[in-house]
């Protein structure tokens, strides 16, 4: 057991260092108005191209260095985080009710239920994601509504698969059998008994899917197609960087440094948090 | 045998027809009246309506599905909007691109791939084994559009060896009488043509088949492992040919199945990817012509671009289904 129990510490480490990394990231976003050393849409052209502090010809003040407009990178990125987390949370909330209720609904009662519920989750996946989202964004609008719904309309199905056969496991279980002699009803025993049981499973999808969602949404901006105002986005910081890389570099390197650490860190998050909550491994 | 095949194909037609249903339907109910983006300001209703006839737009919306259906069939995908030219023809110029980028991006993570799972299984159990491991889970978890941008500041900018924008150096004389230029360039013996366009070709190939490299070493290292306890490797040990050979010469050909029909699912998605790493490369193919169609709305050029997708994803499902019952005996037989 003391064996067990030492294998399974590594990953508290991991936990809170990828915890730590999003705590921070997310109050960089809330408090970005009051953080943010500069407007991030200020431009300044007698300030362009500034390299970051450590690079000679950088300029006090402006940390990460500017953009070719000479705005600053730093107060960019903390606004950029903003609307990365927005993504984040509601895309992947919406995916997470959606896919869960579903596949709750057809692990625990199987039947007719089961088959059509797994029967659209194939047709759903059958459709390359790539095309699935060019259909939606060209039906939708470009915006960041748009994709919002994109992303829970063709990820949905991820929770959906995964809690379906968790929910299937489950209902075999003693408990809920006892549970139905105690005379608790099928969606009271669904509800109460199974759905804790699965919610480790969820909450670990959930912190993935905010990954996924960031990537998604990186790569919207990335190709003009999320938000519509000049708001600056990770996605967009990385296209200017794109187009300047060989004057600025700076300006590819700090979205994608951010990009990558969030992404990682979520994904990290979801495992810690699985073997947290699994009672087994508790 | 006879028979599969055609019920192969005959289920691909089935797909084909649902997959335009559901493009028409999603189309159609995108909201914006496709007929007052055409007009300029002004127009008046009599305009609007001599318009709408003419697209068929004033039928019901069944005889609009079976009028624009029997269009594709004969090859009339419409005008685009934005670029004001038959839709057909624009996707055909760029589609040789996109696939040229596609088979090189699917032979690099094959070869990668495979000669990962090869000395894995070769190595079993050693620290070789779980330092590959810790590559393909790395590998795994950063999505394409990373591996392109990390591609771009090591190979484009740090050291500046590859191309990292197009297809082709805009300098050069182009020879060419299709849209292969990569397959053109070597039929011409045109070697520094060639030399230049893989040059273009290799980084974002790369960034694309990283991921698939890293699924094929992961699934094919496994089977790998599996095949190489039979009884008839043991016989091959005992023949005395060495690790390497008996994992060439006999684990390999048994192994390969499961990650064959793998390959041609995630040779899809592949596809899939190309999308936005031609834009990160800026290399004109099909995928970065659809974010232009998708930016502008160009509903006509979208849906010619979708159902090209489909047809090429419904084709690529084919290929391997039949060569995965050619390749299996008991399917080859039975």
């Amino acid at each position: 057991m003391a064996d067990i129990r030492r294998r399974y510490k590594k990953p508290n480490l991991r936990l809170w260092l990828a915890g730590g990394w999003i705590a921070l990231a997310l109050a960089a976003a809330l408090l970005a108005p009051w953080i943010a050393p500069h407007d991030p849409l200020t431009q300044d052209l007698l300030y362009g191209r500034l390299p970051p502090f450590w690079i000679e010809g950088a300029e006090p003040g402006f940390w990460l260095g500017t953009d070719s407009l000479g705005r600053d990178l730093l107060s960019r990125l903390i606004h950029g985080a903003r609307i990365a987390f927005m993504v984040a949370f509601a895309a992947a909330i919406a995916a997470c009710l959606v896919g869960s209720t579903l596949g709750l609904v057809a692990g625990y009662f199987g039947g007719w239920a089961d088959r059509i519920i797994s029967r659209i989750v194939d047709i759903w996946m059958s459709f390359p994601p790539v095309l699935f989202a060019i259909l939606l964004i060209a039906v939708l609008g470009t915006g960041l509504h748009s994709v919002i719904i994109a992303i829970a309309v063709i990820d949905w199905t991820r929770f959906c698969r995964v809690i379906r056969a968790e929910a299937m496991v489950q209902a075999r279980m003693d408990y809920v059998e006892s549970a139905h002699i105690a005379g608790f009803g099928r969606v009271k025993t669904m509800i109460d008994e199974v759905l804790p049981n699965v919610l480790p499973s969820i909450i670990a999808l959930l912190s993935l899917e905010m990954g996924i969602a960031i990537i998604v949404e990186a790569i919207l901006s990335f190709v003009n197609l999320s938000v519509a105002t000049d708001d600056p986005t990770w996605g967009g910081i990385i296209a200017e960087g794109r187009l300047s890389i060989h004057q600025a570099w700076w300006v590819l390197v700090f979205p994608l440094v951010a990009l990558f650490l969030t992404v990682l860190s979520f994904s990290q998050l979801g495992e810690g948090l699985k073997q947290r909550f699994d009672p087994v491994l508790r | 045998m006879m028979q599969r095949i055609v019920i192969r194909l005959l289920t691909m037609l089935v797909t084909l027809f649902g997959v335009a249903v559901v493009v028409f339907i999603v189309i159609r109910i995108a909201p914006g009246d496709p007929i007052a983006m055409m007009l300029p300001p002004g127009a008046t209703d009599a305009d609007i309506d001599r318009l709408r006839a003419l697209y068929g737009l004033d039928k019901s919306l069944f005889e609009q599905f079976f009028i624009w259906f029997w269009g594709i069939l004969q090859g009339d995908f419409g005008t685009s909007i934005s670029l004001r030219q038959d839709v057909l023809g624009l996707v055909l110029e760029r589609l040789p691109a996109t696939l040229e980028l596609s088979i090189l991006a699917l032979f690099i993570a094959v070869l990668f791939g495979g000669f990962l799972a090869i000395v894995g299984a070769r190595e079993r159990g050693t620290a070789i084994e779980s330092g590959i491991d810790v590559i393909n889970g790395a590998a795994l978890s950063i999505p394409d559009f990373l591996w392109g941008l990390v591609l771009i500041l090591f190979f484009g900018v740090l050291i500046p060896i590859f191309g990292i924008t197009g297809r082709v150096s805009p300098r050069l004389d182009l020879p060419f009488d299709t849209q292969f230029y990569l397959f053109e360039s070597i039929l011409r013996l045109r070697f520094d043509l060639t030399k230049d366009l893989l040059s273009h070709l290799f980084m974002p190939a790369l960034a694309l088949a990283l991921p698939l490299a890293a699924i094929i070493a992961q699934l094919l290292k496994q089977s790998l492992k599996e095949v190489l306890e039979l009884d008839y490797i043991v016989l091959a040990r005992v023949k005395g040919f060495s690790e390497t050979q008996v994992i060439l010469r006999e684990a390999l050909k048994n192994a390969a199945l499961p990650t064959l029909t793998l390959i041609g699912v995630q040779f899809t998605f592949l596809i899939g990817g190309t999308v936005i790493i031609e834009r990160l490369f800026s290399y004109e193919g099909l995928g970065n012509l659809a974010i232009d169609a998708v930016i502008n709305r160009d509903l006509p050029l979208i849906q010619g671009i979708v159902l090209v997708f489909a047809m090429l994803f419904v084709l690529i499902n084919l290929a391997v289904d039949l060569s995965y019952a050619l390749l299996n005996p008991r399917l080859r037989h039975g």
